[in-house]
């Protein structure tokens, strides 16, 4: 049905609403604005997903050995050592990235060039701490 | 081209200096964007990697569209992908190929669309005016981001170079989005002269400092350009402002012969109207006039929490 007859059947239809939405999300192009900005958000929710392990972590301490040991284990197999490099790296991406919002709060540094600037600071800060956090763990567990 | 920033002597001194800096070798002028009107060097993505149908209702979605040849012994040929819909065939949008002859046709991306117009379709259908940045009708999304069609080179643009109308608006026709809804934002800020003082009989004085305050923020055309690339206002654009009207509200806090700034920020303090803002600063990246929304809204919100603190 053409626009002219939808409102001809149904006038009291807002034509508006019958036409097509323009896409967004689906074409605009990934900047290091908008992706800095959706990793901060994801960041934080795996953030609240690592809370949670480590709230079953001392509960399965406090109920003795066994489910202690059990949940250990699964921390050192390969699934639980990817999510906890996952979450350290979360970790750091969203400390820097708040660090960042802290400075944009107090109206600083929001010329282009500077934006940019922080946006892969943030970027290379938080890969060098992650990769250092997991350097000092393997020396403490040798 | 020099037409989308405010003092172009200015920025010819900055791009100067930034050559100079050591600070800023080969990696820094990669990666670090300067000015809005840069394209990057390299992309990873053209887009995110997300369904192209992902959350876009069955009417909104795009299909595969016609091909239009260029004409015979063209040499210099370059193809252009270009959001199509017509409303008065009850189809759905579609996405036509225009190979267009370049020898025969002007350098910006306005001039392919005229060339497009004139010479293979004459119902490619979009708004244009002024063809030099300052009238802000021909916004659209090119390569994947806003910008005037009237300031993009072709030069500029991918091997294949895509285009669509501003993101997140109702389209009336091909590359002419409804605007009704943005304007009807701007309204709501109210950007006029409020003053409950009689009127003077000669002009409203303010001091050159006082005149300085609004600059970067009155030079705005009001293209949407930032407000369609703003995510957060792809999420809540019926509630959320988006940078371009807070922009404004800025400038009339910003200016000196207003009195109404208690009562523009009371309108302004909102989860919504304001503070749907992130600082994703995607609107800063794009504006075609070099302006700075992003920081204009921190500006807002930052005087809202001074303000309270008073």
């Amino acid at each position: 049905m053409t626009a002219q007859q939808q409102k001809a059947a149904r006038p009291h239809v807002d034509v508006r609403a019958t036409r097509p939405l323009s896409p967004h999300l689906q074409i605009y192009r990934p900047q290091l604005t908008s992706v800095l900005s959706f990793s901060h958000r994801l960041s934080g929710i795996v953030l609240g997903l690592c809370a949670l392990v480590l709230v079953a972590l001392l509960i399965a301490a406090a109920s003795g050995p066994r489910s202690y040991n059990a949940l250990h284990a699964f921390i050192q197999s390969w699934p639980g050592q990817i999510l906890l490099f996952a979450g350290t790296f979360a970790f750091f991406l969203h400390l820097c990235g708040g660090i960042r919002h802290l400075f944009w709060d107090t109206g600083r540094g929001f010329e282009l060039r500077t934006i940019y600037a922080s946006g892969w600071t943030v970027v290379a800060v938080s890969v060098t701490l992650t990769a250092i956090a997991w350097i000092v763990r393997s020396m403490l567990s040798r | 081209m020099s037409t989308n920033c405010t003092v172009p002597g200015d920025r010819q001194q900055f791009i100067l200096r930034c050559k100079a800096s050591p600070l800023t070798g080969s990696i820094g002028r990669a990666v670090i964007i300067r000015s809005s009107d840069q394209v990057p060097r390299s992309t990873l993505l053209n887009r995110f990697p997300v369904p192209r149908n992902l959350g876009v209702a069955a009417g909104s979605r795009i299909e595969r569209g016609r091909t239009w040849p260029a004409p015979a012994g063209a040499k210099r040929v370059k193809t252009f992908e270009i959001y199509r819909y017509d409303p008065d065939h009850g189809k759905n949008p579609r996405l036509d190929s225009f190979e267009v002859d370049l020898d025969d046709c002007g350098p910006m991306v306005l001039d392919v669309l005229i060339w497009i117009k004139n010479k293979v379709d004459p119902t490619l259908t979009f708004r244009r005016s002024c063809r030099e940045g300052i009238c802000g009708s021909c916004a659209m999304n090119i390569d994947g981001t806003n910008w005037l069609a009237c300031t993009r080179f072709v030069s500029e643009t991918r091997k294949r170079a895509t285009v669509y109308p501003l993101n997140n608006m109702r389209i009336i026709k091909d590359l002419v989005p409804d605007l009704t809804h943005v304007f009807a934002q701007y309204h709501l800020i109210e950007p006029w002269l409020k003053s409950s003082a009689p009127a003077p009989d000669r002009e409203r004085l303010q001091s050159p400092e006082e005149r300085r305050r609004i600059d970067g923020n009155w030079e705005c055309i009001l293209c949407f350009c930032c407000t369609s690339g703003c995510p957060s206002h792809w999420w809540n654009a019926d509630r959320f402002l988006g940078p371009a009207v807070l922009l404004q509200a800025w400038r009339w806090l910003m200016d000196s012969r207003d009195e109404a700034t208690g009562e523009r920020l009371d309108q302004l303090e909102d989860p919504f109207r304001l503070y749907r803002c992130h600082t994703i600063l995607n609107c800063t990246r794009t504006c075609p006039r070099g302006l700075n929304p992003g920081q204009a809204i921190a500006g807002i919100k930052k005087m809202l929490i001074e303000r309270k603190s008073l």
